[in-house]
């Protein structure tokens, strides 16, 4: 790396980094030399003395001899009877083919009576373990100090400890150093051996940390310790026990809010051709399957022709599933609905009707069995905030829901389509009046609410199975969420959405997941009482028609 | 009064249902098995099947055609009076079940309980069984009509109402924990009254049973919809809010036909039941109480023969098609929900009758529509 440097020094500075490489290179090879002869005491050993050497290998603090320790506990080690040499050993056929202990190299391959097992028993397999941890707390690689650390805070083994305050005293890296401290005031925590004083400032530390691993430590704590520890303990775990309550809640509404994304997506649609025509539209749960399958397609397609492509498919299925289910939406509209105004009974029987000609259809097309979609790479995988765990599906379907429900206020609010929709919601006789097209904008409507159950396929179709019955099982929560917010109100649908998913992900806990929907079901029929239209509803003549 | 009550046609329809009394256990019974004119045993069955499903279309043909309340969830009822029985059957098994327990069903043995459960107990007699079988559909309509009427719940949201009813309570029975044989449901009757349930006498009892509770349901329909009572209720279909400025409590005469129509729709399940052996949740699920409704549509709102004649002629082709062409029957159902709404809106019998008035009065001004 610097070449021209090293060519300008003055000969007598590079003599002495040349001895200074030698002696390292020195003191490299012994402690090699110091290690193998550690191990040579292996060969024809006792358990005591098996384990007298994991020790002093742990001691001699060689991170090197690590895989050798797994070797070892794993039953792989073996010693030849010609020289007692200790020797790795996998069995080749009838023989087995010997390893350097150190480097892993083959040496040899001997006949099945030529080398002898190291044998081990369980108190040995622990001390290796304990070992491992140790050395591995001085790994070059942070995430294994890391995951060492991790793994000496869960055992809490307070044979490790020497090793732990060395390697905390050699440690640079802030984040390891933290897990370092951590680690130890687990084990000093539930250690009988450390003082008092000691103990209660771990415990202290613990209570800080706070998780339910440390929760684990502190319960770990004796209950014949000093009484001021045991106070410590109790209020430490006090403490942790508020902290997580707190992150339970946090994490009951994140699911909540998931929720009442699914919900918002596949009920907003639903929210938008009630509003307008006063019509419930059964076959909108078949409209968003027929989203999911699109998305399918899309896929099927991208797989055989473009692989590469497989990322974006979601970005080209989105439009894609817009414009088929807002086509059927429409087809719907023009073909069933329409002649059907003022009517709102017969034509909730006859998009019923439609919805099972829908759903026999792609059983017939695509079979009765779940397809799989695949996740884009940047929708899967999940990342930690605190105590919760969060999947990058489940946000981007809530980011997705948002900017639907954002698009459509848009186009509600500020285009002239919006306009006459409104003004048809209004009052239908009246805009006819003034001009509107109200076939036309009725049309349009039930596409676009279409339209909209076909993009909550897409997002569907990544946390849920794709199969024929998809519609149905999103059907009956979709019409909660818009009965409970009021129809023909976007705000509504939200309101909805977010209320109902909330108050299952809340209930589930004390209810059990079927109850709690049971719960939701009961309070939203004695809500409607109160209620007749829903939360936000539509004031005017238009309501008593 | 029930003379007055019934017309020519609701003659014509009695006397079908009294020859078929007659005739399908005569059939069954006194005909050679193998012989042309011999009816087997399992199309009993199903003809019972047919006529508890056209009690059940009556039923809601009750409170849809004549008072405009569309219910999604009159499967429920059905399902509660089929739970009430299969109840008392259960409890008939006696030590005969699989685990000969005297006292619980096997599925309790099965799920490690020790005592029976409250809401179990007085199903060992047949009076009480029966009871419930209108109590348990009369209370659920009576606590949720009470509170859906009083609040003014009309038109799409009530319908939506009502299928999130049956879908609760499908969510509810699946449960094991309820208490009532979870997702496999109650199975496996032995005897009802003493007589062997699959003995082919039994059969054409509980067929003449089904009739007569058909007709019953019947002739009280007709009894109210041709009462003064009656034409109240087509003025609260036709126009709630006027009906309610002339004075009239829309919400009793509502309450009233509800409970009436969820009380007759648990006496079709109670029949049910025993006919098909088996009850389980499906029953709840909001799929089933929409099928009822295209049965009414299909065969005469309004009309109470047409709504019977909707459920045996679709549950007919329900039984045909899923034989022949399984995959074709959900387009077949579909497509007679659409054509239904869409070309006959007063159901086939309707539609015969309007061929029928063509004829004879051509100049004639179209029958009304009813209005939402």
């Amino acid at each position: 790396m610097a070449l021209a440097p090293l060519a300008c020094l003055p000969f007598a500075r590079l003599a002495r980094l040349a001895s200074l490489c030698i002696a390292l290179l020195c003191a490299a090879t012994s402690a090699q030399a110091e290690t193998r002869d550690i191990i040579a005491r292996l060969a024809n050993a006792k358990f005591p003395v098996v384990k007298q050497v994991i020790e002093d290998l742990a001691a001699a603090g060689d991170p090197t001899v690590a895989p050798f320790l797994r070797k070892l506990r794993a039953g792989k080690v073996y010693w030849r009877k010609s020289d007692r040499a200790v020797f790795i050993a996998e069995r080749e056929k009838r023989d087995y083919a010997l390893f350097d202990p150190i480097t892993g190299a083959k040496v040899d391959q001997v006949g099945r009576r030529a080398a002898k097992k190291v044998r081990v028993n369980n108190a040995i397999r622990s001390a290796i373990d304990a070992a491992l941890a140790g050395l591995t707390l001085s790994s070059p690689k942070v995430e294994t100090r890391l995951a060492a650390a991790k793994q000496l805070f869960a055992d809490r083994d307070a044979s490790a400890l020497p090793a732990l305050t060395a390697a905390l005293a050699r440690e640079k890296d802030p984040t390891v150093k933290t897990a370092f401290e951590d680690a130890r005031a687990a084990i000093l925590a539930t250690s009988t051996a450390a003082t008092p004083s000691e103990r209660v400032k771990a415990i202290a530390r613990l209570g800080e940390r706070g998780g339910s691993d440390s929760l684990n430590a502190l319960s770990a704590v004796d209950a014949k310790a000093p009484a001021d520890v045991l106070a410590a303990k109790e209020s430490a775990i006090a403490e942790i026990k508020r902290s997580l309550a707190v992150w339970g809640a946090a994490e009951n509404i994140w699911q909540g809010v998931s929720l009442g994304s699914v919900l918002l997506l596949a009920a907003i649609g639903l929210a938008i051709t009630f509003g307008v025509m006063g019509v419930i539209n059964m076959a909108h749960g078949e409209l968003v399957m027929l989203g999911a399958y699109t998305t399918f397609a899309v896929q099927e397609v991208i797989r055989v022709s473009a692989p590469a492509l497989f990322d974006v498919s979601l970005l080209i299925a989105a439009p894609l599933a817009f414009l088929v289910a807002g086509g059927v939406g429409v087809a719907i509209e023009r073909g069933v609905c329409r002649f059907l105004y003022g009517r709102p009974l017969e034509t909730l029987l006859a998009t019923w009707g439609v919805s099972l000609i829908l759903q026999q259809l792609v059983r017939s097309i695509f079979g009765p069995n779940n397809r799989e979609v695949g996740n884009p790479s940047w929708m899967s995988g999940a990342f930690e905030l605190g105590e919760m765990t969060i999947t990058y599906n489940r946000l981007w379907i809530l980011i997705f829901a948002l900017a639907v429900f954002a698009l459509l206020l848009g186009l509600m609010k500020r285009t002239p389509l919006g306009l006459q929709m409104r003004a048809v919601t209004q009052n239908r006789a009246m805009a006819a009046d003034m001009g509107v097209r109200t076939g036309w904008v009725d049309a349009m409507t039930f596409g676009l609410g279409a339209g909209v159950a076909g993009l909550a396929g897409v997002a569907l179709s990544q946390i849920d199975n794709v199969s024929p019955n998809l519609g149905q099982s999103y059907i009956v929560d979709s019409f909660m969420v818009v009965v409970f917010g009021g129809a023909g109100n976007l705000w509504g649908a939200l309101a909805g959405a977010f209320t109902l998913g909330v108050a299952n992900k809340f209930l589930e806990p004390y209810a059990g997941a079927v109850l709690g929907k049971i719960l939701v079901l009961v309070f939203i029929i004695l809500f409607i009482q109160k209620r007749p239209r829903g939360l936000f509803a539509i004031r005017g003549r238009a309501v008593e028609s | 009064m029930i003379l007055r009550a019934l017309d020519t046609r609701s003659a014509i329809f009695l006397g079908v249902l009294f020859i078929l009394a007659v005739a399908v256990p005569f059939l069954n019974q006194a005909m050679t098995p193998g012989s042309a004119a011999h009816l087997p045993s399992f199309a009993v069955s199903l003809l019972g099947k047919y006529l508890c499903y056209a009690l059940l279309a009556v039923a809601l043909d009750l409170v849809w055609g004549y008072c405009g309340i569309l219910s999604l969830g009159h499967g429920a009822f059905f399902a509660l009076g089929g739970y009430a029985m299969g109840m008392h059957l259960m409890r008939e098994i006696g030590d005969r079940g699989v685990y000969a327990n005297p006292l619980l069903p096997d599925f309790m043995v099965f799920l490690n309980w020790k005592e029976l459960p409250w809401f179990w107990h007085g199903f060992d007699m047949f009076w009480f069984a029966m009871i419930m079988v209108f109590l348990a559909p009369g209370a659920l309509a009576f606590l949720f009509g009470w509170f859906a009427f009083r609040s003014r719940v009309t038109g799409v949201y009530l319908s939506i109402i009502t299928q999130a009813l049956t879908y609760a309570l499908m969510l509810a029975f699946f449960r094991n924990e309820m208490g009532f044989g979870g997702n496999n449901g109650l199975t496996d009757f032995k005897d009802v009254l003493g007589f062997d349930l699959q003995s082919d006498a039994t059969r054409c009892g509980l067929f003449v049973a089904t009739v007569a509770a058909l007709a019953f349901g019947f002739v009280l329909c007709r009894i109210i919809t041709t009462s003064k009572a009656g034409k109240v209720l087509v003025a609260v279909r036709d126009a709630e809010s006027r009906t309610r400025f002339l004075g009239y409590r829309v919400e009793g005469f509502k309450l009233f036909v509800f409970v009436v129509s969820a009380m007759l729709a648990g006496l079709a399940g109670a029949l049910y039941t025993p006919q098909v052996g088996i009850i389980n949740p499906s029953e709840f699920s909001p799929a089933n109480s929409i099928e009822i409704v295209i049965w009414v549509a299909l065969g005469g709102r309004g009309s109470l023969v047409g709504a019977a004649i909707g459920a045996v002629l679709v549950s007919l082709a329900k039984t045909l098609l899923t034989g022949w062409f399984p995959e074709l029957w959900l387009f077949a159902l579909g497509g007679l929900f659409v054509l239904a709404t869409l070309f006959l809106p007063r159901g086939v019998l309707g539609a015969v009758e309007g061929i029928k008035l063509r004829r004879s009065r051509p100049a004639r001004e179209p029958a009304p529509q009813p209005a939402e």
